[in-house]
């Protein structure tokens, strides 16, 4: 009604548009709830009683809340040493990345770059063509990175595919006369990017931090291949023993009664776990969120 | 090109190499920024291409690759001679194309619902939740998938049991869908597509927010109904961005997502699932057979190469070198 009062002459819907609309919103509805069940489902779940799960009762409100699946996992040392592995990772490999792909994707921006043609011929190839796991797998430890931090660090280290959207976003959102005026008052290339290319993409530059520190935390199969030692181990090599391996969790990490405990209420401990792994991420997401159409966006332009 | 250099004053176009040297000389600051990222580049992805002649050596460890011995295409010839090779392949395709043709229009769609709905609220509701399983990890995605299949504790057990108490499915045994062969591509592929879809939808409707809102306003004038306006103008505003996706996605047809296969993988379901990497991985790295896992490795991303480079080949043509990705 208020539309239609603002506007007397806005053509009206015809029935067929509204039949469309109609669909649209039962299809929006069953997306939502098809995407938003699960969710629901599993953070019940990790709150409700291990009987109630046992017994498959629990369908979309905890039955019988309960902490004691989080009090289990907050017991639980092995998945400590995880959380704080994973966390360092993530911190020092987004940080890596972060670098490497800004000093990339700056001077790459620039039209007038001598080189650049080679240069981008160069990074080309690697998108096309991969040497494969084993070569990969070969190189790393003639450098002596297996089993250490470094090789998590390093694996993947730039992403190709972000730093041509960082360096679409340098190009394209920041006019070159702004780099003229810096560089008539004096600055030099580091100070232009330090002080314009980066304040004036935060939003692209987010949002692949984003990307970037969601792949450190997610990622189990690299740790797989290039470590051993337990000590080092990201939370997802411990989380796939306990969720994807069944119950096999190692006896000397878990003393006889947590053994005991772990039997009882493996299902809500699992629940539990799945929540709590997957928290920060998810936390990180709504902080970057409203960045996302920005930089989001840059990356379908060609360029 | 030829037009620019054409327009170059002759007596710098004589001293050509002198004044590409004063650009270079004068662009230090920048390619002194490259220096980390381009080295990091040569010794991470072009340092490997250099063992990748191991895969027509037999490789050992203690020879180095310069030392251990041709053998020409014997590990090649390895591969065909397997039992099962060809179930490797065909399991491979399979998952890629059940994926890419399933998987590669639902976000289309979905956006362009997105986007035509009026219901501003309820769509950003939708947006916001549906990008969050974009961000569980393959662990815990397929943690979450043996919870929920589980036959007698999770949702499908749930459903099974409300099912069989009703007289609606006769037989009383549990079925273990997560073990079961037939399953695991309908089980592997949707629950991909469960997580990938509301990500996928944020490019296209990005793209979709675009359009000038004259060309509606002028279509609407016209008599064209929403339905006519989505085939009209928003469907060819998206094209572009469609292709591109689309060459992206064809480059990785032989490359199933292997890290989700392995840990979906049991011995009962393993004549669907065993796909050619998590065979590279299980043969050759794990069992220490590096020279043979490297050369199905090789054959693996050899196809890749040829299909992105076909695509964006046939993309280019079709669109007059507009919707090709290089």
């Amino acid at each position: 009604m208020a539309l239609f009062k603002k506007n007397p002459n806005k053509i009206k819907d015809t029935p067929g548009d509204r039949a469309l609309q109609v669909f649209c919103t039962i299809i929006i509805t069953i997306l939502l709830l098809i995407v938003g069940y699960p969710v629901v489902y599993v953070i019940s779940s990790s709150f409700s009683s291990a009987e109630a799960i046992q017994s498959g009762r629990v369908l979309f409100l905890p039955i019988n809340p309960t902490l004691a699946g989080y009090k289990f996992v907050f017991n639980y040392k092995t998945v400590w040493i995880g959380y704080r592995n994973s966390l360092f990772y993530t911190v020092f490999g987004t940080i890596i990345n972060m670098v490497l792909s800004i000093l990339m994707a700056y001077p790459l921006s620039k039209s007038d770059l001598p080189l650049k043609g080679f240069y981008n011929k160069l990074i080309v190839v690697t998108m096309l063509f991969g040497a494969g796991m084993i070569p990969n797998f070969i190189l790393k430890s003639k450098l002596g990175l297996v089993d250490t931090i470094w090789a998590i660090l390093l694996s993947g280290a730039v992403s190709i595919h972000n730093t041509m959207i960082i360096r679409t976003s340098f190009k394209t959102s920041i006019p070159n006369e702004l780099y003229e005026a810096a560089k008539i008052d004096g600055a030099n290339d580091f100070r232009c990017l330090t002080s314009i290319a980066i304040p004036l993409s935060k939003a692209t530059l987010s949002v692949i931090t984003l990307y970037y520190a969601v792949a450190h935390w997610n990622q189990y199969f690299t740790a797989m291949i290039y470590l051993r030692n337990k000590n080092l181990f990201p939370l997802q090599i411990f989380l796939r023993t306990i969720l994807t391996a069944g119950q096999s969790i190692e006896a000397s990490s878990v003393s006889e009664s947590m053994q005991q405990q772990l039997a009882d209420g493996t299902q809500q401990i699992k629940y539990a776990l799945i929540v709590i792994s997957t928290v920060p991420v998810i936390l990180l997401y709504f902080i970057v969120q409203k960045y996302f159409k920005k930089g989001v966006m840059v990356g379908s332009i060609k360029g | 090109m030829s037009k620019k250099s054409k327009m170059i004053d002759p007596d710098l176009a004589c001293n050509a190499k002198g004044y590409a040297w004063n650009k270079f000389k004068q662009s230090w600051q920048l390619q002194l920024m490259l220096v980390l990222p381009l080295f990091y580049i040569i010794l991470f992805h072009y340092g490997p291409m250099y063992g990748i002649q191991i895969a027509w050596r037999n490789y050992r460890a203690r020879d180095g690759i310069w030392g251990s011995a041709w053998v020409g295409w014997k590990n090649f010839q390895d591969f065909f001679r397997y039992y099962k090779w060809k179930l490797l392949v065909k399991n491979t395709l399979a998952i890629s194309f059940y994926q890419l043709l399933a998987g590669f229009p639902i976000p289309i769609i979905l956006a362009l619902f997105l986007h035509v709905s009026k219901h501003k609220v309820l769509v950003k509701i939708t947006q916001n939740i549906s990008y969050i399983p974009h961000f569980i990890s393959t662990v815990v995605m397929v943690g979450i998938l043996n919870q929920v299949f589980n036959p007698i504790t999770g949702f499908y057990g749930y459903i099974m049991k409300f099912l069989r108490s009703h007289h609606i499915v006769k037989s009383t045994t549990y079925y273990d869908i997560r073990s079961s062969e037939g399953a695991f591509r309908h089980l592997y592929v949707w629950s991909g597509i469960w997580q990938a879809m509301g990500w996928g939808t944020i490019l296209y409707i990005a793209a979709l927010a675009a359009v000038s809102p004259e060309l509606h306003e002028a279509a609407t004038i016209d008599g064209a109904s929403r339905w006519k306006r989505v085939l009209h103008i928003d469907i060819p505003t998206i094209l572009p961005t469609i292709s591109i996706m689309f060459i992206l996605r064809s480059g990785h047809i032989m490359s199933v997502g292997y890290e989700k296969v392995y840990l979906m993988q049991n011995s009962l379901n393993i004549n669907k699932s065993e796909v050619i990497s998590t065979y590279v991985y299980k043969f050759g790295l794990a069992k220490n057979k590096l020279s043979y896992g490297t050369a199905i490795g090789l054959m693996n991303s050899a196809i890749n190469s040829v299909m992105i480079i076909t695509v964006n080949f046939i993309a280019n043509k079709l669109s007059d070198g507009e919707a090709g990705l290089f």
